[in-house]
């Protein structure tokens, strides 16, 4: 056995910023003033807001403190499902901090944005060439939002094919962004049970779908980390019945070079670059969500769009059918930015990604099936979803593990997600983890389960060598403090 | 590939406890109807110096400082970003982390976050903030749908001086809705014309930004007194420069229920539009119809103070299609940033510099004034106005353009009524001289 990751350290407490400083300290440099004092109206006057004076070392000593406080992919493994915690490559952190981007207006002359545009409009082409979905947009600055987008052209498109359709039919096994995004547009979510195999049966849909329904919304693979092997015959009976296929590509990361979506019979597909192309995902964002459509719905992507004539790029409104903006801009250039190097220092290997991404999670899926419940023992994709259920007899449950996984020096998998799977352990471990590293949380998964058999109190009341211990969420929510 | 760490041992290893034979047959179980028939047409990999060299050449090709004198604001502002926000921000505990879903590994976030959304609250005047929204613009899309939640009201109205891409965007969200948007006109002063409000019974809320997007600051008080006239009507006020607060009566302060906007300003970079910043706050009374991830302070076990993800019965992931947002993924690593920036700038120092901002533009303003231009809006601004330039100003602002100076956003193209008007910015970047120059290239 190898040493463990896990292990107590010194850390510091540290007070909330208004806890600190005293008037007249400040941490800014203010500018030299070489204009006259101007007086504003003194009934617009305000008293400006309570913030505290903090000395410069005393913001840098702040937040040092706080981020000792906080696990990334650059502190360890994050095999959260569905969320691909990858490696952030460092060099797109340079790439997007380079003046002439960071520092770039949006609303320039095109003939002074150049650069910006033409790499919006190329990192377009590359999404619709490793989607096989050819009419991109970038503008949706998260994946959610991308569902927004594409729910906005399932309601174009069947405006103007003079319907109105009321219904979406959603798989059990959805992130519930997706019946939340439909909801925006009016779409009223009709669930599709999966099968016993974890994935879409055709009758199933052919017995749901009619002619007020818009279409499909399809996470392939789906959140049980399962192919819809049914998803051709799924996307036909859509399209027979007028509707169109909506496909979550939360879960790309698994079949880039493996699989068209286009041939699979999807006409909607938004990506994740905070997933799939590498970005950081910031702790809660920023993300982006760009949306790939078919060339049919290529008209109703949102304006303003990239377009190239000659050698020269411009933006254009000049689509009448478009759904409109989602954004004041152009959505998070700074996160296309970083997936556009990531695409050009991965080239053709994004197909190796994928691969080794989904030999990662089978050999999870294989040197853990004895040791937690594998609900469906099949061939998974970049994910394996587990359950707590041979761990019941000990009164220990997912939320257990998943906290004694941080003493290990791990971060949790998604835990109760999917909704399909009670106790669900959702892994997904990426293809940025070599074997030891796997080696390793198997070996620390294996103690756990041991240690759930012989001593439960270690998993009841972990983790004990975090910052904090378990927290009072009820109280949180009962007693709502938002703000100090 | 260095970010690929599989040696062909491992893969060999790997594949024997699987049970298979190659990579290739990982996919075995897919229908061969669904295999890809092509392969990935891309270029090759580049090298990590092949792709600086590339990116360089991207980056060069666009126009900003030191290079070009850019008076632009209109939603982008360019302020000083401190070298300790770089820098921390930049520590990748915070950046490399995911959503705070498992709070005794998060407390670094949560508890910059929970800073925050104080932070936040103290400057729009209001007693909560959430942990943000995608940009000013879809916050007050978001913002609009609540007022229409709240009051159960079909029918909202929509300053014409909001920033025209905002109020695109507005139209985006509301096409499928079926709720009726109305626009309210603008005064010769540059403020909103509530005289067209008409009868508030069945209007959800108000929305007017300030300053607004021709630079003139709304007065907030009396515009309070018109849309609280009826006792359920809602008073959103949107923003796009938020560091006029630091010297502004807040919009909590004059009877915002909701104020919302693009935080961009308070130590993001405008990188070409984004990533930004929409921050959202409102009265309390209202916390449980918000859009968006909270931040709630609570306890551990221990007693020991700690943050959490809270009222989670708001959102998409417990309440599906009754969710008050589809929103999950939001901006927090740019909330973070703002919070690391409004510490920066304190209490004394965002006065301050909101003072000197304002100073700045009033200087260009006189200067052009001056020089006998014509300033068409009276109403008071703060680090943007607008100008009135004569008759055949296109040729002179494409001629400026070529010795690289942007002067200012013609109006027209969003107000067409307009024609000859241009909004200029100028923050604390920009040096008197600056200003001078550009006053005698619009001159001469």
């Amino acid at each position: 056995m190898t040493e463990k990751t896990g292990a107590s350290g010194l850390i510091l407490n540290e007070p909330l910023l208004w806890e600190k400083g005293k008037k007249g300290r400040r941490g800014f440099s203010l500018p030299r003033r070489d204009v006259p004092s101007a007086p504003l109206p003194s009934d617009l006057m305000g008293d400006g807001p309570d913030f505290p004076d903090l000395s410069e070392i005393d913001i840098v000593r702040h937040y040092t403190r706080l981020s000792t406080w906080n696990f990334g992919v650059d502190s360890g493994m994050y095999p959260l499902g569905s969320c691909t915690m990858k490696y952030n490559p460092k060099t797109n952190e340079r790439q997007a901090s380079l003046p002439g981007f960071a520092q770039a207006h949006p609303l320039l002359p095109p003939e002074l944005a150049q650069g910006a545009l033409k790499l919006m409009f190329e990192l377009q082409n590359l999404l619709g060439e490793i989607t096989g979905l050819p009419s991109v947009t970038l503008q949706p600055a998260a994946g959610a939002h991308g569902e927004l987008t594409g729910m906005l052209i399932f309601h174009a498109y069947h405006k103007t094919n003079g319907e109105t359709r009321s219904k979406i039919l959603i798989p059990d096994t959805a992130h519930g962004t997706n019946p939340a995004s439909a909801a925006l547009c009016g779409f009223h979510s009709i669930p599709v049970k999966s099968n016993a195999e974890g994935i879409l049966g055709p009758g199933d849909v052919e017995a749901l779908m009619d002619e007020d329904t818009a279409g499909i919304m399809v996470t392939n693979p789906n959140t049980l980390g399962l192919f819809e092997n049914n998803i051709k015959q799924v996307a036909e009976i859509v399209h027979a019945r007028g509707g169109l296929v909506y496909a979550d590509g939360a879960n790309m990361n698994a079949v880039m070079g493996i699989v068209n979506m286009a041939d699979i019979g999807v006409d909607v597909l938004h990506l994740n670059l905070h997933k799939t192309f590498s970005t950081p995902h910031g702790g809660g964002g920023p993300g982006s969500g760009p949306v790939c459509v078919t060339r049919a719905l290529d008209k109703f992507l949102p304006v303003p769009r990239v377009v190239k004539t000659g050698a020269a790029y411009a933006l254009s409104d000049d689509y009448p059918d478009s759904i409109g903006k989602l954004h004041a801009f152009y959505g998070n250039f700074g996160i296309q930015i970083r997936a556009y190097s990531y695409i050009l220092s991965m080239g053709p290997d994004l197909k190796k990604a994928s691969q080794y991404a989904v030999l990662n999670a089978n050999y999870l899926k294989e040197s853990l099936k004895d040791v937690l419940h594998l609900p469906y023992d099949r061939p998974c994709m970049h994910e394996c979803v587990f359950t707590d259920q041979n761990q019941h007899a000990f009164k220990v449950t997912t939320l257990d593990i998943a906290k004694r996984l941080m003493d290990y020096g791990f971060h949790p998998p998604t835990i109760y997600f999917p909704l399909v799977v009670s106790g669900a352990l959702m892994m997904e471990p990426t293809e940025s983890e070599c074997k030891e590293n796997l080696d390793h949380f198997i070996d620390a998964l294996k103690q756990i389960a041991e240690e759930a058999r012989s001593n439960p109190d270690l998993l009841l009341n972990a983790p004990h060598l975090t910052k904090v211990k378990r927290l009072d969420e009820t109280t949180a929510a009962r007693k709502p403090c938002l703000a100090g | 590939m260095r970010y690929l760490p599989h040696t062909q041992d491992d893969i060999a290893e790997m594949l024997h406890t699987i049970g298979i034979e190659s990579l290739d047959a990982l996919f075995d179980s897919l229908p061969a109807a669904c295999r890809r028939k092509k392969a990935l047409n891309l270029a090759e990999p580049l090298t990590e110096w092949e792709l600086n060299r590339h990116m360089n050449s991207l980056a060069d090709s666009m126009a900003v400082c030191p290079e070009y004198r850019v008076f632009l604001g209109a939603g982008s502002y360019d302020h000083y970003i401190p070298e300790v926000t770089r820098q921390l921000l930049g520590r990748s505990e915070f950046y490399t982390a995911y959503t705070p879903y498992q709070p005794e590994i998060s407390q670094g976030t949560l508890q910059a976050i929970y800073e925050y959304q104080t932070l936040t609250s103290r400057l729009l005047g209001l007693d909560v903030a959430n942990a943000s929204m995608y940009d000013g613009a879809s916050a007050l899309a978001e913002a609009l749908l609540m007022a229409i939640r709240i009051t159960r009201r079909n029918k909202v109205a929509v300053s014409r001086l909001i920033h025209p891409l905002y109020r695109r965007v507005i139209q985006t969200y509301f096409a499928p809705t079926g709720y009726e948007v109305v626009e309210l006109p603008f005064l010769e002063n540059g403020r909103t014309d509530l005289s067209r409000l008409g009868d508030l019974a069945d209007i959800a809320g108000v929305a007017i930004q300030s300053p607004n997007f021709v630079g003139c600051v709304e007065d907030l008080g009396s515009i309070s007194e018109t849309i609280h006239s009826d006792k359920k009507t809602l008073m959103i006020v949107s923003f796009s420069e938020p560091l006029a607060y630091g010297i502004l009566k807040s919009p909590g302060s004059q009877g915002a229920d909701i104020a919302c906007g693009e935080g961009q300003s308070l130590g993001i970079p405008r990188s070409f539009g984004g990533p930004g910043l929409g921050m959202f706050a409102s009265k309390s009374a209202y916390m449980r119809q918000m859009p968006g991830r909270l931040i709630g302070k609570t306890t551990d076990l221990e007693g020991r103070r700690g943050f959490v993800l809270t009222l989670a019965t708001r959102e998409q992931h417990i309440r599906r299609e009754k969710a008050t947002s589809n929103i999950c993924s939001n901006q927090g690593l740019c909330a973070t940033a703002a919070g690391m920036y409004m510490a920066a700038l304190g209490g004394t120092g965002i006065r301050e510099l909101a003072q000197l901002n304002h100073d700045k533009a009033a200087y260009l303003k006189a200067g052009l004034t001056g020089a006998g231009f014509d300033i068409p809006f009276s109403a008071p601004t703060f680090n943007e106005f607008t100008v009135k330039f004569p008759g055949g100003f296109d040729a002179k602002y494409s001629a400026l353009l070529a010795k690289n100076i942007v002067a200012g956003l013609p109006l027209a193209p969003y107000y067409p009524e307009l024609k000859g008007y241009y909004l200029l910015c100028v923050t604390e970047t920009m040096d008197k001289a600056d200003m001078d120059m550009l006053v005698k290239e619009v001159t001469s």
